[in-house]
């Protein structure tokens, strides 16, 4: 999806660590498999897949991957509740419609879900808009305004806020800045929203 | 999908002398019990198999054929001289790769060549069965295909796969007899019949049964062959195997063999031809009472419906111990953009169905401008999604890569 760059792979290795061997694992816009395939093959999760471009779904069936082509924003109402270990979320929820009915979705139908996050917040993407006075455009975030799949940026805080007013429990964070180093500091704090780049979470229904 | 069994007196028959090859009498012990209620004590299933069965016989893979289809898979078929009709799927190194897989086809019950059907001889009377062969449903297609499987000794089938009515038998496969089912590809398919494809199907059986010659069925005792309006059931049906751009790129507006229009009603152009060309080849393999058969149990096709309406439902198997799961048969559907005889969002019910228990669904929809025949034919992106499917799974089940090795 959307965000491209050599930073996904942190991303993914980081997902990669949180989630249990043997989990039953839904993978939510998962392009072409990457994520999936090393979670199939490195922890044996038994993995599923939804995924709105078809070129992405053929790679990921092509592989062996259980994929289906479908949208987040119609589809996952159509997956039981509980059903899954955890949900899987990966640099897509600002690309959707309707993010907090997806956040509502993800944690209904997993026991956990996995969210990982552009923030809006982080200091380059503030300095730009502050000096420059247009639209970010970072590697992160490598769009123009008019073509940016990208239609509902949050920073880190707005997310946790959001979290705290759905009753959703962060369970666990990672904050990643510059160059991918891991900032040391929670969520919810002024430095995270500052200096992270981009944001995962463990998040559980309370 | 058990119906009650009405009053119906049961057709048995005498089993006769020896079979010939690739053809077997089943139903000596327990008779077949179709969903009309009517009991087949003997009947005969025509079938081919290709590869070998390896030693604890995990390595068999059933095709189901479609409405016209035979279990020719992968070879020369014996009346027409053409390729087998799945030899882009079956054979050494394709996606079916029979030097690894053991794979059965059978000709469906009602069918016409070499299965127990309309054309066939009923014992009883010693006359073709004809109208008085009694109707047949896909779950007794599968029914069948399910005595010949266990008469191989084959316990679970690692995969099914078919098209069209082939995918309504998959579907059945993975409903009836989940624990026989390891992996299975319902293709270019639907959970039911449309009324859409009902009235299609019902203008086929008109045509064929205006034809005096089919004289109310019994064509064969009266030596006659209602091939005209078998002809024009093949023709009408053969528009909606294609697509209107399908069409447009083979044909156009072209003449066949002429320079201008005659004004008259000759075949003056291409497309005219060409249909013609199929009904006319069609009748020489086909018999009409099968079509009407046949059609008939598409038409009643229709899983949500044997399951309290909710298809979800036919995908949730009842455990020993009485809790609910879902089905553990995998599921790979696989779509073609251009179809509108089964358009993807019939394979997407199926999806969200299967989504719905939670089962094990993968889901493609192709890309092409070939219509409903496109699962027979040329598309690579077709091959590459059912051949890794098939990898995936047949690694995970522990098949090795030849059947030998096994």
């Amino acid at each position: 999806m959307a965000i491209s760059g050599p930073h996904i792979r942190t991303d993914l290795e980081s997902i990669t660590a949180w989630v249990d061997e043997g989990a039953r694992v839904l993978d939510v816009g998962c392009g072409e498999g990457e994520l999936l395939y090393a979670l199939v093959h490195r922890k044996k999760v038994d993995g599923r897949g939804l995924e709105l471009s078809m070129d992405g779904v053929r790679r990921c069936v092509g592989q062996g991957l259980a994929v289906i082509q479908g949208d987040a924003d119609t589809d996952l109402k159509d997956y039981p509740s509980n059903s899954f270990d955890y949900v899987i979320l990966s640099q897509t929820l600002q690309a959707t419609r309707q993010p907090r009915e997806i956040l509502e979705q993800l944690v209904r139908i997993g026991r956990h879900a996995i969210i990982s996050l552009p923030n809006f917040g982080y200091w380059r993407v503030r300095m730009e808009l502050l000096l420059k006075g247009r639209m970010p455009v970072t590697d992160r975030l490598g769009y123009d305004w008019y073509n940016t799949p990208n239609i509902h940026f949050c920073t880190i805080r707005d997310f946790v806020m959001l979290c705290q007013e759905m009753g959703i429990r962060i369970e666990r964070s990672l904050i990643l800045g510059a160059d991918e180093k891991v900032v040391d500091a929670p969520a919810d704090s002024g430095r995270a929203n500052w200096w992270g780049e981009q944001a995962l979470f463990l998040l559980q229904r309370t | 999908m058990e119906r009650p069994v009405t009053e119906t007196p049961a057709l048995f028959r005498d089993c006769g002398p020896a079979e010939p090859a690739r053809s077997i009498v089943l139903g000596k012990d327990s008779p077949l019990r179709l969903d009309s209620g009517v009991e087949l004590g003997c009947f005969r299933l025509a079938y081919q198999t290709y590869g070998t069965l390896n030693a604890d016989r995990s390595n068999a893979v059933l095709v189901c054929h479609a409405l016209t289809g035979d279990h020719f898979v992968a070879e020369k078929h014996p009346v027409t001289g053409k390729p087998g009709w799945w030899n882009l799927m079956v054979g050494p190194g394709k996606p079916i790769d029979t030097d690894r897989f053991f794979v059965i086809c059978s000709n469906v019950i009602g069918g016409c060549l070499g299965s127990e059907g309309p054309k066939e001889v009923n014992p009883a009377t010693g006359q073709p069965w004809g109208l008085s062969f009694p109707v047949i449903t896909i779950a007794d297609m599968v029914r069948a295909q399910k005595m010949l499987v266990e008469h191989l000794g084959i316990r679970q089938l690692f995969c099914v796969i078919g098209g069209s009515m082939g995918g309504m038998q998959v579907l059945q496969w993975a409903v009836s007899y989940p624990e026989m089912v390891y992996c299975c590809l319902p293709i270019a398919t639907a959970a039911r019949h449309s009324a859409q494809n009902i009235a299609f199907h019902e203008v086929g059986r008109q045509a064929i049964m205006a034809d005096p010659e089919w004289r109310g069925g019994d064509y064969l005792n009266q030596n006659t062959k209602p091939t005209k309006g078998l002809a024009v059931a093949r023709m009408a049906a053969h528009i909606t195997y294609l697509s209107e751009p399908a069409l447009h790129r083979k044909f156009g507006r072209n003449l066949q063999n002429r320079a201008a229009i005659t004004f008259g009603f000759d075949a003056d152009f291409q497309v005219e031809s060409y249909l013609r060309h199929q009904g006319i080849s069609f009748v020489e393999r086909f018999d009409a009472n099968s079509y009407l058969y046949i059609t008939r149990a598409m038409d009643y096709f229709d899983l949500a419906a044997d399951h309290g309406g909710v298809l979800a439902n036919a995908f949730r198997v009842k455990g020993a111990d009485g809790v609910e799961r879902p089905t553990p048969v995998r599921f790979c559907l696989i779509s073609f953009s251009s179809d509108w005889l089964f358009p993807t969002n019939e394979s997407r019910a199926v999806v969200h169905a299967l989504n719905a228990v939670a089962a094990n669904v993968s889901f493609v929809e192709v890309e092409t401008d070939k219509g409903h025949d496109a699962f027979l034919l040329d598309e690579p992106e077709f091959y590459q999604v059912a051949r890794g499917f098939i990898e995936g799974n047949a690694q995970r089940r522990g098949l090795t890569s030849t059947a030998k090795g096994a």
